[in-house]
């Protein structure tokens, strides 16, 4: 075992994996975070803690990690290198594999721009890429990238994020087993709704044999409305909606909307339980995680396996 | 080029406010090129701020010249016998310039007239665009001459992110996604082979994060 995890026993195990994902508050209220991690526990094998998604200033992820933790729910943090320097990530990784946090994702992060202080000064020291690189040489040599030991080995079971539906495509797959190489053991894909094209980015992906190579885990966020669906499609970047999705939604009256949302992504994860190379589902319920249970219940993936 | 963008007439009156009497000096550098801070650039601005000081009913003295360059000791020098004679210099020069003009002449206040952009080119007349960061350690050989640090706007090494779409930025519709640029680039010479290695991370210590930067050359010295 490279962490110990949860998450890494149960993929390891052969099991068909549960992460769902809970932003944390505009504030320092705890009980929001404990308000949320109620509807999430017992429904997943560990549970993604954003880190200032979008930008937007939130409670830091490792806070939120060790308030779901504290409630029963094993953490995956997220990182992004978009706020912090090498030095700050080093410091943030030691910090949170001491305080039991086994789960790691590694991200570039969304440009401040779409954030509530776009005027304030971005990082990108290193890349995602190398901060897999460096979670990983800090786990496995025990080392910092400076070349000195670590007091303590790094506990972590590393992950990365890929959006298939981002341009260009043919760089797509080879970004993955980029970081695969750098040292991702699990990755979490962006929300699939465009099921064709992520067939054709797994077809690529089996072909360089990657899906034994690291746990592909399916990213799914369920539609609350076709205004959603529409507003996602236009808003965020390499979001790809397609308009037979919006319209499928769109033809429930408004009041049934979200409960064809549901039953779309129930669909949708029964589809990618059969696929060929997908170790588990990412449900990214955004503001909705009161669903959770509906969802990943309503899949058939309750209850989830209690791991030694 | 080194490019800059005039700031606003109502921020240089507010600037000029104390003073009455003033040398405006242009530069025949960069600024000329992409015309914000050349000798015409002098001409038009002199002739603004008098204008706009008779109608808020004070008159202002401007002596205007423009230096082959303000960031050669030789050419700043030319401003010495006379630049005390005045209150202030309103420089419109880069912002390498403006610093040099105030380390020489130490008793007289400095005011910048321009607001100092980046190393860029010109696209067409009337639009620049940036291609270069100075961070002293050029990898454009292995991206197909383009600048992963510059272009894309996380200046990330091993991109394009999950935001680029259909060639653009996450950032903004209208800035070319410099990954897709990158890879496009990359595609037409055969050399995709640089694309799919980890590199190492990057020494920003060539940059300005070491502090600022002096270049020796002892064989020039």
């Amino acid at each position: 075992m490279k962490s110990g995890s949860n998450l890494e026993k149960v993929l390891e195990a052969g099991h068909f994996s549960v992460t769902a994902e809970c932003g944390p508050p505009r504030g320092a209220d705890p009980d929001i975070v404990r308000k949320k991690a109620a509807f999430v526990k017992g429904n997943v094998d560990a549970c993604n803690v954003t880190d200032n998604q979008t930008s937007v200033v939130r409670m830091s992820s490792l806070a939120g990690c060790l308030l779901i933790k504290e409630e029963g729910i094993e953490p995956l943090i997220q990182m992004v290198v978009r706020d912090r320097n090498r030095i700050a990530l080093q410091s943030d990784l030691l910090g949170a594999s001491a305080m039991g946090v086994r789960n790691l994702l590694c991200l570039s992060g969304d440009h401040q721009k779409f954030g509530d202080d776009p005027q304030s000064k971005n990082v990108f020291d290193i890349d995602s890429m190398q901060l897999i690189h460096m979670a990983k040489t800090m786990r496995d040599e025990g080392v910092f990238p400076s070349g000195d030991k670590l007091q303590g080995a790094l506990k972590f079971y590393i992950g990365c994020a890929v959006n298939p539906f981002a341009d260009p495509f043919e760089i797509r797959v080879p970004r993955l087993k980029m970081k695969m190489e750098a040292g991702a053991d699990f990755v979490q894909t962006q929300c699939i709704y465009n099921m064709d094209k992520f067939k054709q980015y797994m077809e690529l992906a089996k072909k360089e044999g990657l899906h034994e190579k690291i746990k592909i885990l399916a990213g799914v966020t369920p539609l609350k409305s076709a205004g959603m669906a529409k507003f996602m499609r236009k808003m965020v970047a390499g979001m790809d909606i397609p308009q037979e999705v919006i319209d499928r939604i769109a033809a429930e009256p408004k009041e049934k909307q979200a409960a064809k949302g549901i039953e779309m992504c129930i669909e949708q994860i029964n589809e990618l339980k059969e696929m060929e190379g997908i170790a588990g589902i990412h449900v990214m319920a955004i503001e909705w995680e009161e669903k959770l249970e509906e969802i990943i219940g309503g899949a058939g993936l309750l209850p989830r396996p209690v791991m030694e | 080029m080194i490019t800059g963008t005039p700031k606003p007439i109502e921020e240089i009156m507010e600037m000029l406010d104390p003073y009455d009497n003033i040398v405006l000096a242009g530069c025949h550098g960069c600024v000329t090129v992409c015309r914000v801070g050349g000798e015409k650039e002098v001409q038009v601005l002199a002739s603004t701020l008098r204008l706009a000081r008779e109608a808020a009913g004070r008159t202002i003295k401007i002596r205007e010249v423009s230096l082959e360059r303000q960031c050669d000791p030789e050419y700043v020098e030319q401003m010495r016998p006379y630049v005390t004679d005045y209150q202030a210099v309103l420089s419109i020069a880069c912002g390498a310039g403006i610093q040099f003009l105030a380390e020489k002449f130490t008793t007289t206040p400095l005011l910048p007239g321009i607001n100092t952009g980046f190393l860029g080119v010109t696209e067409r007349q009337g639009e620049w665009s940036e291609r270069c960061q100075g961070c002293g350690d050029c990898v454009l050989h292995l991206t197909g001459g383009i600048c992963p640090v510059t272009r894309c706007a996380k200046s990330l090494f091993h991109g394009p992110c999950g935001g680029s779409v259909k060639g653009s930025c996450e950032v903004d519709k209208d800035t070319k996604c410099g990954w897709q640029l990158i890879i496009d680039r990359l595609v037409a010479l055969d050399q995709m082979g640089n694309y799919g290695k980890l590199k190492p991370y990057k020494g920003w210590n060539s940059s300005r994060d070491g502090g600022p930067r002096r270049i020796i050359r002892e064989d020039m010295i």
